[in-house]
């Protein structure tokens, strides 16, 4: 082998590079996160359910969400007629934060796993919880 | 025929991860045992091609220079374009690496007024050629995300500045369009231009049909079909932990992704990707262009056997001046 030793450091920094998520979790766990719906406000639902189907809310929230805050704020529309035919009024704090009133247990559960940073709050007053 | 045969083999990707998720439920096979075997087939393989080339011997610099060599103190050396000490190298190099330097000299032929031949620049294949590796680059380590738990602090800078538009939800991101809309000019370049188009082989074509496969299968997930991006977090945090789990409720639509990556990961080390590597060896860039100050002797120079005139005259003189023959020593 020629120039064993920058072949060498090569090889080194590429396998740095390469085999950098294996290492980089050696000894960590990391649990799936899991969204809490114990809330106040759901608890004493009788039907326990969203605007839209669970799977839907799941996939979609936030273009659903972005589609109300442009019928809300540029168009001025307040009324969302759900697939059921059910109306709610479209407002992120008044509406989704009411039953949803844990961020940190429920939305920020699957955005920090997944490493999402919605600026949802750069507008909006983030809710005051206490430190759990 | 040279593009038809990848892009069937590209198609015949997708008919087999559709078929084994949906039809055969394989998900371990393509969840788990494909990728961790590409992996381990890309890292052993760039190591071993690495390894192979640096058996090659260079005994002598093959430098192709580009500008005024090292000479008398009061001509100017081009320092970059020929250098004569490594930290010049290193600069030429990293021209090299970074920037596509010898791309960017790229020169194109036209016939004018049909009988004149003229010679021009021609950056289009370095721009798009540039475009499209570092939004590959800001695409690969955006996917970090999903490989690491805290993130690196760097993926939030990122993403900052790729979705820095902030059009619609999930927020769009400029490198994936601009890594699909490069890799398409680099087809159809191949496609268009006669010369490009006769020497293009599949070797050539099917890396192109698979990362276009792949930028087209990615964006499909994060801004049309929605895949559920925790499940992905789950299999690929498995897959790094050595801890593999397969979550329910990952679409067709993921593991064709997933199959064309690994097979670009398994490819890679066997096809012309490779040079990623490469590009550090080549000998014409990272060699000294110091051929004279410097009397480069071939290392493997075995002693040749010569036989001087002298000798010979010494050998033969009784001959030569019985026929006549002039010679050097009475």
């Amino acid at each position: 082998m020629y120039n064993g030793g920058k072949i060498l450091l090569g090889i080194i920094v590429f396998v740095l590079f390469a085999a950098f998520p294996f290492y980089n979790n050696i000894g960590k766990v990391s649990a799936k996160p899991e969204p809490k719906l114990d809330t106040p406000v759901i608890q004493q639902l009788a039907e326990k359910k969203c605007v839209e189907s669970k799977e839907f809310m799941k996939a979609e929230h936030m273009q659903l969400l972005n589609d109300w805050r442009d019928s809300a704020i540029r168009e001025g529309k307040r009324i969302y007629v759900n697939s059921e035919g059910k109306e709610f009024r479209i407002s992120l704090q008044n509406t989704c934060m009411n039953c949803h009133s844990n961020k940190k247990e429920f939305c920020d559960k699957c955005h920090n796993y997944a490493a999402v940073k919605p600026y949802c709050w750069t507008c909006h007053i983030e809710p005051k919880e206490k430190k759990s | 025929m040279k593009i038809l045969f990848p892009f069937v083999a590209v198609i015949a990707l997708v008919l087999l991860a559709m078929v084994g998720v949906s039809g055969g439920s394989l998900h371990f096979l393509f969840g788990v045992i494909i990728p961790y075997a590409a992996v381990f087939i890309f890292i052993i393989g760039v190591i071993y091609r690495v390894l192979k080339w640096a058996k090659s011997p260079v005994p002598f610099c093959i430098t192709t220079t580009c500008g005024q060599q090292k000479s008398l103190p009061w001509i100017k050396q081009n320092k970059l374009e020929n250098p004569s000490s490594t930290l010049h190298v290193v600069g030429r190099m990293a021209m090299e690496v970074f920037l596509f330097r010898s791309l960017f000299r790229n020169l194109k032929g036209e016939m004018k007024d049909s009988s004149r031949l003229v010679y021009g620049s021609d950056k289009w294949l370095w721009l798009a050629g540039i475009a499209f590796h570092y939004s590959f680059l800001i695409v690969l380590l955006r996917h970090i995300r999903l490989f690491a738990e805290p993130t690196p602090f760097f993926l939030h800078l990122l993403e900052t500045f790729d979705g820095f538009l902030q059009i619609g939800v999930p927020r769009f991101f400029m490198t994936g369009v601009v890594l699909l809309s490069a890799v398409t000019f680099l087809f159809l370049r191949r496609i268009y231009i006669p010369q490009v188009r006769y020497i293009s082989l599949s070797a050539d074509y099917f890396p192109l049909f698979l990362i276009i496969g792949i930028a087209t299968t990615g964006m499909l997930m994060r801004y049309f079909l929605k895949t559920d991006i925790v499940g992905v977090k789950e299999l690929a945090m498995g897959l790094v932990s050595f801890n593999p789990v397969i979550p329910k409720g990952l679409g067709v639509i993921f593991y064709i992704h997933l199959l064309f990556v690994s097979t670009l990961f398994a490819y890679f080390p066997f096809s012309k990707l490779v040079h990623m590597g490469g590009v550090f060896l080549s000998p014409t860039r990272n060699l000294l262009g110091n051929s004279r100050e410097f009397r480069h002797v071939n290392p493997w120079n075995y002693p040749v056997k010569v036989h001087t005139y002298e000798e010979y005259e010494e050998d033969f003189r009784d001959k030569m001046k019985m026929a006549e023959i002039p010679v050097e020593k009475e």
